[in-house]
């Protein structure tokens, strides 16, 4: 089958990273600043996007495939569906920002102050996370996460596959029953 | 220069990986244009095709007028729309209304990205392939919900969601019949399953059997659930509600107009041929000649390789007869030629494609084409002949028919894929074991 | 410039803490309970970045076959997925009751 891509990251990286880190941070911008929830559920949309292109830049093709079939095409599919049948044009005309957001604003700068310090002040000089020289292999990252998974020998998440299963039954369950109309 | 440029061509051609696997951005770029091209073509001569086998079965002739035999007819339709008027809805809301097009023309144009046409000739392999494509073919529900949001208007809103709730419960279908399919690609001798698709050919290759004929019959009830669910995934006939001119005035495309309507019929068709790639490449064995195995050997090589010239020779051939046909009066002499020009370039095309340097490269793209062109008239053959289903048959049929019996062929195609683990690792240890708690009784 | 020409782990990091970052904002600040509720998507998939990431860092550490950060990104998504159900189902019992989507007037408890 296909070799692995060559140990060197292809020179095109830092163009892609930054490209989709820009599209990402402005699509989350959009999200949170937009008066009409479709548009915000459509900038959502193209953050995901750009994520799964991102997570495919770091070698994990079936996490950005997982991602584009769930989170793209079926939790923000969810979102728009629920934004038409509660039809919120009026919800756009009013004001915007809830009572609290001069609280919320100064909770989240401080927020940013701490992520700030944590980047600045615990790499004096060196690389935080220097990587250790190995190649990436792309070609059979779906095999190795069945191993993990499945495998008898390998597999150690096999537990928390199947209370995920449960969990997403449970899930249903409670969707159904607090949408519906008579219990 | 010539003789670099020529060094270059060659040195890829005998390369052994797709373009993106390798790294090579200058030939990924030209496989993604070839790749655009041929699609646009292939979209045109639907179209053209749609319409005249459609008359045939309905006894009348179709467009004649337009060119010879109405061949310029998608062109002239192609003119047409581009010079429209753009109307929009006063209401509608402009920036959805202008992107909803384009969600769905990216989704239904980017799965074109891992569709293999022969064992190199893919834009890249993915190691998800097909994964990838029945994501991306998913993203096309939010643009057909966008489009009828912003449209603000009834018909429309009521068509985008009849036709998103149609889709998003085809897909559920779609997915086990190919997770029933991918199970059959870890009976190699060697290796493990593979979701590449170019890894499912070669699984097929190397089982030396089509999937579609394998554990007879789980791999044709595999087929067929995938068949069903793909007509209802791209809303044709006989799962057209959505869009059926008697009953919703055309659906969530209503308020589109010219060039944006002209998208949307450009993706529906696009998805239609991506759709048939994947059912050919996980059924049908892809680019694989018939036979492969059954009939193999230098003369069968040979016989198998000279078809796609045959093929165009043989519609040279029609061209010609047609052409010997036409009314002999002056105003038809410009599509006499014409028509005859046809003939005399797809007689060219057959005659090269006998050269044996271009049939070995030509044969993978021809097979794969070849086994697409026939699903495609199968959706023709479909439009013609079913009556349409209501909407409520349609989700019933969906979710109460397709859904359990994909369940149960999935279950049954595994423990039968692994019928000696199940039988050695399941079965006799809980049978040994009872036969002891039956002894320790009494 | 040369750092930033290299991208490292310490590059996505930064990415997932300014999308964290929008997403608390988000969730703090505006009143739409469907546009908080996307905001808590956007946190959610800031972790992921975050958690793949490593995934690789610790990859290029302990050979190509650490991927325990795809996998808890994988439980991740199904749990962002299921609470995005429940969530909504929620948003629409409580649309139906009270005929508003706004956080300021879930306050039926208040004293």
């Amino acid at each position: 089958m296909n070799p692995s891509v060559a140990t060197n990251p292809p020179v095109a990286t830092p163009f892609f990273f930054y490209g989709l880190a820009a599209v990402m941070v402005i699509g989350g911008i959009l999200v949170i600043t937009r008066k009409n929830a479709v548009h915000s559920a459509l900038a959502l949309i193209t953050t995901l996007l750009a994520q799964a292109a991102l997570y495919l830049m770091l070698y994990a093709p079936f996490v950005a495939g997982v991602q584009i079939i769930l989170y793209a095409g079926g939790i923000m599919v969810l979102f728009l569906f629920v934004i038409m049948l509660i039809s919120i044009e009026r919800a756009s005309k009013e004001r915007q920002f809830n009572k609290q957001c001069l609280v919320g604003i100064a909770a989240a700068a401080a927020l940013g102050g701490l992520l700030i310090a944590v980047f600045t002040t615990t790499s004096k000089g060196q690389m935080m996370f220097a990587e250790g020289p190995t190649s990436y292999v792309e070609s059979q990252n779906t095999q190795a996460v069945a191993g993990f998974l499945f495998d008898r020998s390998t597999g150690m998440y096999m537990f928390s596959f199947e209370i995920a299963s449960l969990l997403l039954l449970v899930a249903i369950i409670g969707a159904v029953v607090m949408a519906k109309k008579r219990i | 220069m010539i003789q670099k440029f020529i060094q270059y061509v060659q040195s890829y051609l005998d390369s052994n990986q797709t373009p993106g696997a390798a790294g090579n951005i200058f030939w990924a770029v030209v496989y993604v244009l070839l790749v655009f091209v041929g699609l646009s073509i292939a979209v045109i001569c639907m179209n053209w095709l749609e319409r005249k086998i459609l008359a045939h079965m309905q006894v009348r002739l179709g467009p004649m007028r337009v060119g010879p035999h109405g061949l310029l007819q998608p062109i002239a339709d192609a003119i047409k729309l581009l010079l429209k008027e753009d109307i929009i809805p006063a209401e509608a809301d402009k920036v959805v209304f202008w992107v909803a097009p384009f969600i769905v023309v990216l989704a239904a144009f980017t799965v074109f990205v891992v569709v293999p046409f022969g064992p190199t000739h893919a834009i890249t392999d993915m190691n998800i392939g097909i994964l990838f494509m029945l994501g991306v073919s998913s993203l096309a529900v939010l643009g057909i919900v966008t489009a009828g949001w912003a449209s603000n208007s009834h018909y429309p809103l009521i068509g985008a969601l009849r036709s998103s709730a149609q889709m998003v419960s085809y897909e559920v279908a779609m997915g086990l019949a190919v997770v029933s399919a991918i199970m059959m690609t870890s009976l190699n001798e060697s290796s493990t399953g593979t979701l590449s698709m170019i890894g499912i050919v070669q699984a097929q290759l190397a089982q030396h059997e089509w999937f579609l004929f394998k554990f007879f019959p789980l791999g044709i009830i595999a087929f067929g659930i995938f068949a069903i669910a793909m007509v209802a995934e791209t809303n044709r006939a006989p799962f057209d509600l959505p869009e059926a001119e008697s009953e919703l005035t055309a659906g969530f495309h209503t308020e589109y107009s010219g060039f944006r309507w002209s998208l949307f019929f450009l993706a529906e068709y696009s998805a239609m041929i991506a759709v048939s790639s994947i059912a050919v490449t996980l059924w049908l064995g892809g680019w694989l000649r018939p036979f492969p195995n059954a009939l193999s050997g230098p003369t069968w090589d040979l016989a198998f390789s000279l078809i796609p010239g045959l093929t165009f020779l043989f519609l040279a051939g029609m061209c010609f007869y047609s052409t010997v046909r036409m009314p002999k009066h002056p105003l038809f002499r410009i599509q006499t030629i014409g028509l005859g020009g046809f003939g005399i370039v797809l007689l060219l095309i057959g005659l090269v494609l006998f050269i044996p340097a271009v049939r070995v490269r030509v044969s993978d793209i021809f097979w794969f084409s070849a086994k697409v062109a026939g699903f495609m008239y199968l959706y023709i053959w479909y439009r013609g002949t079913f009556p349409r289903y209501r909407f409520d048959q349609l989700m019933k049929v969906g979710w109460k028919i397709l859904l359990p019996t994909g369940l149960a062929l999935l279950i049954v195609t595994a423990i039968w894929a692994m019928r000696s683990a199940v039988w050695a690792d399941v079965v006799v240890p809980i049978w040994l074991a009872f036969l002891d708690l039956l002894r320790r009784i009494f | 410039m040369d750092a930033m020409l290299h991208i490292s782990t310490l590059h996505y990091l930064v990415l997932g803490a300014a999308l964290f970052l929008l997403g608390v904002i988000g969730v703090l600040t505006r009143r739409n309970v469907v546009i908080v509720l996307m905001s808590i998507e956007l946190i959610l998939n800031a972790v992921n970045l975050n958690l793949v990431a490593f995934s690789r860092y610790w990859q290029s550490i302990h050979g190509p076959g650490a991927l325990h950060g795809q996998i808890f990104a994988i439980f991740v998504i199904t749990d962002a997925a299921a609470e995005a159900a429940v969530g909504l189902g929620i948003l629409i019992a409580f649309f139906r009751n009270k005929e508003t989507v706004n956080v300021d007037e879930v306050n039926l408890l208040k004293w």
